[in-house]
């Protein structure tokens, strides 16, 4: 492991960092405010590692939810997350035991930096780079939900709107991929489907429905193509 | 059970089933990946990220008193930033600071 890819991770990092503190406080903060001591939001951000799912597992724990429907709210907001695990089998096969950490790790916003083409220079080892990036993001995300939980509510800063960093980067990397990619259909397709199913089904449902109809139409998409380049 | 136990029992299951999801790919074609699935992984990051762009706004009132501007403002902002500088850290701050901004002062 050397300086040029911890470096190099370390930048790329940047974004994360600062939406992840922030996000991970509020975390830390909500859970705090149920009566949960600093050491469930260290225990949960360590073992799940999971944003969205850590803020509706505060109301299920408080709220001393059943294990089935625990099971089920966990199946339903992670779902996702096999789509990214699946776009990573090709760049995490040679990694070895670091494989198992970065899916480990593999959340919306680790994804949305290694799922792209990072150009990375020579000096820089791909398998180190992921591994890297991975921890430090979780990193991260730990020290934001411990200081929310240690400082609680003392803290008070308007912080209304703060988690719009999500959003703002997950809009640059898609203006990347768009200025990386000729073939603009996988883009656009994704962006149709999903505001179609998030006006059909709302927006606690839509995601499911959303991934079963981006799947389904990206292989129908081949199959069609490869057939029309045959005749053709 | 006490009430800590069953926090733990929660957190368990929470950790696991992401966890499981997480793996399932890796599990199921670490060995040998059919071409269909390696197809997948190369198309499926560009539908993916308008798709998580969708989820971040999914809460945006339309009908709502602000009309959803403070988000199609801030999502142009970022647009632009990013057209002009093609730097992800000024896009972010750039973008929330504007966000921040409307929802707090302008619209507030």
């Amino acid at each position: 492991m050397n300086r040029e890819t911890f470096k190099r991770a370390f930048t790329d990092s940047l974004p994360v960092m600062a939406g992840y503190i922030v996000l991970g406080t509020g975390f830390g903060i909500l859970l705090s405010a149920k009566g949960y001591s600093f050491w469930w939001a260290l225990l949960m951000s360590v073992t799940i590692y999971a944003g969205s799912m850590q803020y509706v597992g505060v109301d299920l724990l408080a709220g001393g939810a059943s294990a089935v429907s625990t099971a089920l709210m966990t199946l339903a907001v992670n779902a996702r997350h096999v789509f990214y695990g699946i776009s990573m089998i090709g760049k995490y096969r040679d990694m070895g035991w670091r494989k198992w950490y970065a899916a480990f790790g593999l959340t919306d916003e680790t994804y949305s930096l290694v799922c792209g083409e990072p150009d990375l220079p020579d000096g820089v080892k791909p398998s180190d780079y992921y591994l890297l990036l991975t921890l430090m993001n979780q990193c991260y995300w730990i020290v934001g939900s411990l200081a929310g939980a240690i400082l609680g509510n003392a803290v008070s800063f308007n912080s209304a709107g703060i988690d719009f960093s999500m959003t703002a980067l997950f809009v640059t990397i898609f203006v990347e991929q768009w200025e990386k990619n000729r073939q603009h259909f996988p883009a656009l397709f994704g962006l149709l489907v999903s505001l179609a199913c998030l006006v059909i089904f709302g927006a606690d449902r839509f995601m499911v429905p959303a991934m079963a109809i981006i799947g389904i139409g990206l292989l129908l998409f081949r199959t069609i193509g490869r057939r029309q380049s045959k005749n053709g | 059970m006490d009430s800590y136990g069953h926090s733990l029992m929660l957190i368990a299951i929470m950790a696991g089933i992401t966890m499981l999801l997480r793996f399932l790919p890796f599990f199921l074609f670490s060995r040998k990946t059919p071409e269909l699935v390696l197809y997948l992984g190369r198309v499926l990051p560009y539908s993916v990220i308008a798709l998580l762009v969708v989820y971040c706004l999914r809460g945006t009132d339309l009908a709502g008193s602000t009309h959803g501007l403070p988000e199609m403002i801030s999502v142009l902002a970022v647009l632009l930033l990013h057209k002009w500088r093609h730097n992800t850290l000024l896009s972010v701050l750039g973008g929330t600071f504007c966000y921040m901004l409307l929802v707090q002062s302008v619209f507030g």
